[in-house]
């Protein structure tokens, strides 16, 4: 059996430390507290014999006689089958008024990470039918990719609706600080759209202890890397990044660690590094598609949350004003599908239908200025407003081949085929016929 | 030599990946390698601080699991790497592990605690000695030497050897593994057996060379805005910084294909695995330009990548690095790229505040900018001994924080290294590639290669090039003056300097990544285009209108832009160059 202490000498924040021996690094404790109430702890420093643990359910109301039992493993999560359609919280229990996941193999989380070698290129397009998405900066299975957004932006409506129209084996939700009502609208839009009986949720609420938000990414991928092996191609909602990132600083600085940009411990880039890196695919078995949100405090982009997530990533999407904005956006796997598993023209389409967009916002500050209307400013106001119309407002939801030829239609409607500068092949293959 | 075999401690605290150990008995030595004994695996470690009977290490792996009491073993040996043929082509851990022999044995995940023999120890190599019994030899002199690839593996006397020793016993030509002695040799009296391989401790230089000597020789990147406007030198060092999204690895990939070089090292230290995967997917097909085989027979790849261990990925900066001086032994050319030298600063930074050093800016210890020097120091032009030039070329890209060079990485980085590559956010978003900013990126190597420039590609080359920087400078001022005033608001000879200053920036100064021709242009072609350019440049043309100057820049422009997708030896190429000497003689603008 294990030894239980009494004895907790400090509390500081949601850490407790106590004077004991044996026990090994990462390692898991069940503490009950002296009116009964229980909790899990993990060990994050060991001195000595002085071992210091965060408390997941935090240590408010924690006393000093407190039992501290140690379990002799890390933190696991079950998976199994049975996950599918359940919801739980950060550390795993469940919390869908269901009983426990029973005789389930528990696997470690934060595991080692893939082998390079044992990855493979990516090359599926995954088809989201928003066509800001699909045509100019297509989501590639295995990538990661995060939102940038600021609180207020429809993120979350976005995230479920990319997660609805994918069409992934298997759906993950992290929430990471979800207030109560987004906690709902996942659930109830996934039910819905009736993908629920192949969707698993891990939620924080912002009510829930803030340690428990840090383990949340790391249940969700584990369990998704399960999936992964097993065959299915995962996509993993994580939202909201920041304050996942705000619960690292929260800890490194109750642990008296030397902070490096504005109170984040230096360690943020490997911290989220080591999430993000779970995105994968893997040689011979399934893959996982990690999709998340960051929010951008004051919507600061050089702010160190963004900032070191735009380096780890493989891209980003700007939510600003409701739209996804074509010009910060970025998929870095895009080159790998565009033309390749998508249509031929899918490449001269994305860079002219850009090119004419930039060009009409010069126009249009350019008469904002006073300077005067011409005729090819006329043409590129009207494109502008179709751009707008029928691309960038987010409630548009066509295939991406139907985008494609919305897109010739509509520079057709604006433009000479000679003013649009695409090879001539390409547009004699595409040009609308009779525009 | 200390005899530490018998040092032994346990562990008395564990804090994220540092340990700290009280030695039980035996010494210590700064910087030498420890393992510590948890029940499943053995794990390596590095002593990083000795305080009394006590030392902090950090350990190489995870380290759940650990406990105090462990007991832990010390080598007596600093982290070293394992030097041979049979390095190149391989894909290593910052650690020297080669991944392709972890993958058959565990699947899909790096396990930790499993050390693989980094060379092949089964294979026989063509051995042919070239010094004869009675020769006197010093440290990393060639005894004799081995086909390995496309290059002449030579096989050095032992890098660490102080004096010079005599050749006691050389074996013939014949077929021997690595672990062979193929050479006896007398050292201060005693005798020692040579193999082809040998261990080298990463953390130090191997200056077993004659001189270093001063670069005055252009390595070509065939990146035009590289060679011609901001050159590296072989034996020259260079940063990348740049804010993400900018390009940083697309330009360090296309370096490793298309550089003139024996061989290269890329480094991907702390950077996505999706990066590296395409590199080992692509490599083995591609050509190399100079010898016709695969690249990869010319590349060794370095991935410790974001999310492998934080401390091997301290050291695989250094493995790549020795394993660059190693073949600049042999005279060989070596190109080590370093992506990114921020991710290396930041594992240190982590270490530096487990350690609970005093921080200097931005957290980052106060040793930053001589380990950075340092570094980079290492990279250099040497004469062996028997006079043979060999070089190791260094270029680092950097991540600076927000995209701000300000930030201590890219301020240390800048006062060590000759070359200055600043990508620029604004460029980028403006999909210019590769993303250079030509009016906040330098190199001093241009006027110190200046004599050998003037004598190879152009008698007036430097001159040229400082003449088309200048015109970037005129460009942008008059571009900033615009916006304010509006193009009405300018002369009709400011206007014709925006454009021709536009058209050098479109035509020349930017590639096309993706395109086959466009991604990569010989030093040959840059001297012909460039001067040509120059030319066009160079002439007064003077016009009636505003409307008439912008209408033949337009002509003009898309000439010199369509010559760059057209072969240099094709019949278009040759049409596109007449059709400029046509438009810069007679076209829309007057000669004056």
């Amino acid at each position: 059996m294990f030894k239980e202490y009494t004895k907790i000498t400090n509390i500081i924040g949601d850490i407790i430390e106590l004077s004991a021996e044996g026990v090994t690094y990462r390692e898991l404790a069940a503490i009950t507290n002296h009116n009964g109430d229980t909790s899990l702890a993990q060990v994050i420093r060991i001195d000595g014999t002085k071992v210091s643990l965060q408390v997941f359910a935090g240590a408010k109301g924690m006393s000093n006689r407190a039992s501290v039992r140690f379990l002799g493993h890390p933190m696991r999560v079950p998976y199994s089958e049975d996950l599918l359609g359940r919801i739980f919280s950060g550390s795993g229990q469940p919390i869908d008024g269901k009983p426990a996941i029973a005789n389930a193999e528990e696997t470690d989380i934060g595991g080692p990470s893939v082998n390079p070698v044992k990855r493979v290129v990516p090359r599926n397009f995954i088809e989201t039918r928003i066509p800001m998405i699909d045509i100019f900066n297509p989501l590639v299975e295995s990538q990661k990719l995060p939102i940038f957004s600021t609180p207020g932006e429809p993120f979350n409506e976005l995230l479920a609706r990319i997660a609805l129209q994918a069409k992934a084996d298997i759906v993950i939700l992290g929430g990471i600080g979800l207030k109560f009502d987004e906690y709902i609208g996942f659930r109830r839009k996934f039910e819905e759209g009736g993908i629920m009986d192949r969707t698993v949720m891990f939620v924080h609420t912002a009510a829930d202890p803030v340690v428990e938000r840090l383990l949340v990414p790391d249940m969700a991928l584990a369990v998704a890397e399960q999936f992964g092996i097993a065959g299915k191609r995962v996509l993993v909602l994580l939202t909201d990044m920041t304050a996942f990132a705000d619960a690292l600083k929260e800890i490194s600085v109750a642990m008296e660690q030397v902070p490096s940009n504005l109170g984040y411990p230096g360690s943020l880039y490997s911290d989220l590094a080591s999430r993000y890196e779970k995105a994968v695919d893997f040689d011979g078995a399934g893959s996982i598609t990690i999709l998340a949100v960051t929010t951008m405090p004051g919507g600061d982009v050089t702010h160190p949350v963004p900032d070191n997530t735009g380096y780890i990533t493989e891209g980003q999407y700007y939510l600003v004003n409701g739209v996804i904005n074509p010009f910060g956006s970025l998929s870095r796997l895009k080159q790998l599908v565009i033309g390749k598993v998508t249509r031929d023209d899918h490449g001269a389409v994305m860079n002219s239908m850009i090119r004419l967009y930039a060009k009409a916002l010069e126009s249009k500050k350019k008469i904002s200025m006073g300077f005067e209307k011409t005729e090819t400013d006329e043409k590129y106001l009207r494109y502008a407003d179709l751009f707008e119309q029928r691309f960038m407002d987010l409630r548009v939801d066509i295939p991406l081949n139907d985008a494609l030829d919305l897109g010739w239609k509509t520079m057709a409607e604006c433009f000479d085929r000679s003013e649009i500068g695409v090879k001539k092949e390409v547009v004699d293959a595409h040009w609308p016929k009779g525009a | 030599m200390i005899d530490s075999s018998l040092t032994t401690g346990h562990v008395v605290g564990i804090n994220g990946n540092m340990m700290a150990v009280e030695v039980d008995t035996g010494n210590v030595v700064q910087n030498e390698v420890a393992f510590v004994k948890l029940p499943d695996a053995r794990l390596k470690a590095e002593v990083i601080k000795v305080i009394g009977k006590k030392c902090y290490m950090q350990v190489f792996e995870d380290t759940t699991g650990m406990a105090v009491g462990m007991p832990v073993e010390f080598t007596g040996n600093m982290l070293a790497v394992e030097l041979g043929p049979g390095l190149l082509g391989q894909i290593y851990d910052g650690l020297q592990n080669p991944l392709t022999l972890l993958e058959n044995k565990q699947e899909f995940f790096l396990q930790r605690g499993q050390y693989k023999e980094p060379i092949d120890r089964q294979k026989k190599w063509d051995w042919k000695p070239v010094v004869a019994v009675g020769d006197r030899v010093r440290a990393g002199q060639w005894l004799g030497e081995v086909p390995e690839k496309f290059i002449t593996h030579r096989v050095l006397a032992p890098l660490g050897m102080h004096g010079s020793a005599v050749v006691k016993k050389i074996l013939p030509a014949g077929a021997y593994a690595i672990t062979e002695a193929v050479a006896e040799l007398e050292v201060n009296g005693k005798t020692v057996p040579v193999t082809m391989s040998q261990e080298w401790p990463v953390k130090k230089a191997i200056k077993a060379y004659k001189e270093r000597i001063y670069p005055e020789e252009l390595l070509i990147t065939r990146q035009r805005i590289i060679d011609t406007l901001f050159p590296i030198s072989r034996g020259g060092t260079s940063c990348i910084p740049g804010p993400f999204g900018a390009g940083k690895t697309v330009l360090q990939h296309l370096i490793s294909k298309f550089s003139s070089v024996d061989l290269v090292i890329v480094v991907a230290c702390g950077e996505r695995a999706g990066e590296v995967v395409e590199l080992i997917h692509e490599f083995p097909e591609m050509k190399d330009p100079k010898t016709g085989g695969s690249l990869m027979d010319r590349t060794i790849i370095i991935c410790n990548t974001s999310s492998m261990p934080v401390a091997a990925r301290e050291a695989s900066v250094y493995t790549g690095i020795t394993l660059g001086e190693y073949y600049r032994q042999m005279g060989l050319d070596v190109l080590v790229l370093a992506d990114s030298t921020s991710r290396w600063a930041q594992a240190m930074r982590e270490m530096s505040g487990r350690l609970e050093e005093i921080p200097g800016e931005e957290a980052f210890p106060a040793y930053l900018e001589s380990r950075i020097a340092g570094l980079y120091e290492r990279a250099g032009l040497v004469k062996l001994h028997d006079d043979a030039h060999g070089a190791v070329t260094l270029i680092g890209t950097v991540s600076p924080a927000g995209g701000n060079f300000e930030e201590p990485v890219t301020q240390a980085t800048l006062k060590v290294v000759g070359a200055f590559l600043g990508l620029s956010r604004k460029r980028s978003d403006e999909r210019k590639f590769p993303a250079i900013d030509p009016l906040d990126s330098y190199s001093l190597y241009i006027d110190q290669m200046a004599d050998s420039l003037n004598k190879n590609l152009d008698r007036e080359w430097t001159k040229m090039v400082h003449e088309a920087e200048a015109l970037l400078v005129r460009g942008a001022e008059i571009g900033k003056m615009m916006t304010v005033v509006g193009e009405e608001g300018i002369s009709i000879d400011d206007l014709v300097s925006y454009l021709k200053s536009e058209m050098l920036d479109f035509t020349y100064l930017q590639q096309n990544a993706f395109d086959d021709i466009d991604c990569a242009a010989t030093i040959e072609r840059q001297v012909v285009d460039f001067k040509l350019l120059y030319k066009a440049l160079k002439t007064p043309f003077s016009f009636e209108t505003k409307a008439e100057a912008r209408k033949f820049f337009v002509n003009l422009q898309d000439n010199f832009y369509q010559k760059n997708y057209a072969a240099e030896d094709s019949p278009e190429y040759a049409k596109f160059v007449s059709k400029i000497e046509e438009i810069i003689v007679s076209g829309g603008g007057r000669l004056v």
